[in-house]
């Protein structure tokens, strides 16, 4: 049971964003990097697996050199080895990125290595297209669950299958499709684990192969970036402290929440 | 012309998909052509009158026993197959979790882009969308121009609030035109096999009126009591930031944000949240907004329309003490 798990290097901004001169990229130089959230648990999920199964569980990347830190991040969680497909992640639209993946599931297939399952996030917290697990699976010809909260590998002599489940429109839903699969993970059912210091360690020493894509990529299609229209503070100060709060249930009158 | 990807459920149009439903119209005043629905499997007598409501001028009704229950990739083949009986040049779907997902599914059987969440279409020259979407969650949007053709038709999923539904100004009396899409075995694999239907979860989150938000400032699991107060008071739902949930504080299905829920209540209440970019991105579209903080220059507070400056553990017992003195 192996199973390879797909993060994104993206910026950690959390307030307002600038954009590049050239309005093609948001300004970094003043933001750090992280994993995308929902990876974070596929990452999880991916260690679980091992400790559960067996198996390997192997993290890759499309990205720039940089990239590193979080394939780094995810060995000190306990992924045993690493995939870098070195790219410029700006450059790699999500048709591109499920080519690279497929291509090193591919160079794997029929070998040691070969991939049972591949996990990715729900989406990625900066470019959000939803598209590259999809479009993944149907380069494998295998079956996709997206937006997965929890999910099983169940073995047995016919072949493992995968019972996952996830939220839609009208409750929990839940789907049982055979491996080798693809699954995208969403957060909220597996809680990602904080790195041991035995964990970083071991992680600095951990294998990373790096794979320099075999093609040109079609690209995002992007034309440039906008900044939402900035709004002016138009905000009214109703008070400070406990003694605001007439004027605030005056507000919320006023809006029709509070009856009369 | 238009096709749009319409959700439903008990009562008819789903609300992100009546959202969708306004934006195609938006999308045909700007070049030509009319909007069409397409529904898939099962739904609710109500659905017709939505759409006739929304002024579409054809429903195209994907039937098939094998459609009740829910498979993206089945879908996406019923997707594909309107879209070339019908020469869409534009398919379009709520980015909900489904439109998403199965539009996805059409992009990559058909090798077309697509653009997830956007905000903004119009046509351009030489019949291409003008397509503005968000990325980093809403804190920029990214322009992206895609070629619409019949047989390979623009992609597009509406970020969830970028517009409010609304009727059309003349209701329509479409036809009704049920086809039986070409389906495989391998669109069955991936499919619901089971659901269990959940009792006033996030269901209530994303419909309430209110939502009262609560973020990193509440200090802990223990000192929810308040809030929990207010949010009956006002007949609404708990909604929180990412960090409470990440601490255990609160369950995630109240999660509002780019990991969460996305909400749009008339009146958002935030207390204790800073208003990070991926939290705003949840609730940014609420009608009102009142930010209850210790800072008064955090992002929620000078983004919000009114905004009270303290400890929201002195300020929300006050606040439930007058409502209940109002309330007699």
């Amino acid at each position: 049971m192996n199973t390879l798990v797909c993060i994104k290097r993206v910026p950690a901004a959390s307030s307002a964003v600038t954009l590049t001169d050239d309005a093609m990229g948001v300004d970094t130089r003043h933001v750090g990097y992280t994993t995308s959230p929902h990876e974070e648990c596929a990452v999880e999920a991916a260690v679980q697996l091992v400790e559960t199964h067996g198996g390997t569980a192997a993290v890759l990347t499309v990205g720039p050199e940089d990239a590193l830190e979080q394939l780094r991040d995810a060995l000190a969680m306990g992924v045993r080895s690493a995939v870098h497909v070195v790219a410029d992640s700006d450059a790699f639209g999500p048709a591109d990125v499920a080519r690279a993946v497929a291509d090193v599931v591919g160079a794997r297939a029929g070998s040691d290595d070969a991939v049972d399952l591949v996990l990715l996030g729900n989406d990625a917290a900066d470019t959000g297209d939803f598209q590259v697990g999809i479009r993944l699976a149907y380069r494998l010809g295998w079956p996709v669950v997206t937006g997965v909260r929890s999910f099983q590998v169940i073995e047995s002599a016919e072949g493992g299958r995968v019972a996952a489940l996830g939220d839609g429109p009208d409750g929990v839903e839940h789907f049982d499709v055979p491996l080798p699969a693809v699954l995208t993970v969403k957060e909220g059912g597996i809680t990602p684990r904080y790195p041991s210091l035995p964990g970083r360690i071991k992680a600095k020493k951990a294998p990373v192969e790096n794979v320099t894509p075999g093609f040109e990529p079609a690209g995002s299609g992007r034309v440039r970036l906008h900044l939402p229209p900035e709004q002016p503070s138009q905000v009214q100060i109703l008070g400070e402290g406990a003694d605001a709060a007439p004027a605030l249930v005056d507000v919320l009158e006023q809006i029709g929440v509070v009856g009369r | 012309m238009i096709l749009v990807l319409v959700e439903t459920q008990a009562d008819g149009v789903e609300l992100l998909s009546a959202e969708a439903l306004t934006f195609a119209r938006g999308i045909a005043a700007s070049g030509d052509g009319d909007v069409q629905a397409l529904v898939v499997g099962p739904h609710p007598a109500a659905t017709l009158e939505g759409l006739a409501a929304h002024g579409v001028s054809a429903v195209h009704h994907a039937d098939d026993e094998r459609l009740a229950a829910y498979s993206a990739a089945a879908w996406a083949a019923a997707a594909i197959d309107a879209a070339k009986t019908t020469g869409a040049t534009t398919l379009l779907a709520a980015a909900s979790p489904r439109g998403n997902e199965v539009l996805a599914h059409v992009a990559a059987r058909l090798d077309l882009s697509m653009a997830a969440n956007a905000v903004t279409a119009d046509a351009g020259t030489a019949g291409t969308l003008v397509v503005r979407r968000q990325v980093m969650g809403g804190a920029a949007l990214e322009e992206v121009h895609l070629s619409g053709a019949a047989g390979a038709p623009a992609l597009v999923t509406m970020a969830g609030h970028a517009v409010d539904p609304a009727p059309a100004a003349a209701p329509s009396s479409p036809s009704v035109s049920v086809f039986a899409p070409a389906l495989t075995d391998a669109d069955l694999v991936a499919r619901v096999v089971r659901s269990e239907p959940v009792v006033n979860e996030s269901g209530a989150l994303t419909t309430s009126r209110v939502v009262v938000g609560a973020g990193r400032g509440v200090g802990g699991a223990e000192q929810f009591g308040d809030l929990l107060e207010l949010t009956e008071l006002l007949g609404g739902a708990l909604g929180v930031s990412r960090v409470v949930t990440s601490l255990g504080w609160r369950p995630h299905h109240e999660q509002v944000g780019q990991t969460g829920s996305r909400v749009s209540p008339d009146l958002y209440l935030a207390c204790g949240i800073s208003g990070a970019i991926q939290h705003w991105a949840g609730m940014s579209s609420a009608k009102t907004i009142i930010a209850i903080n210790t800072d008064d220059e955090a992002p929620m507070v000078t983004k919000a329309h009114y905004a009270v400056i303290g400890d929201l553990h002195e300020i929300v017992p006050a606040v439930n003490a007058e409502i209940r003195k109002r309330k007699g």
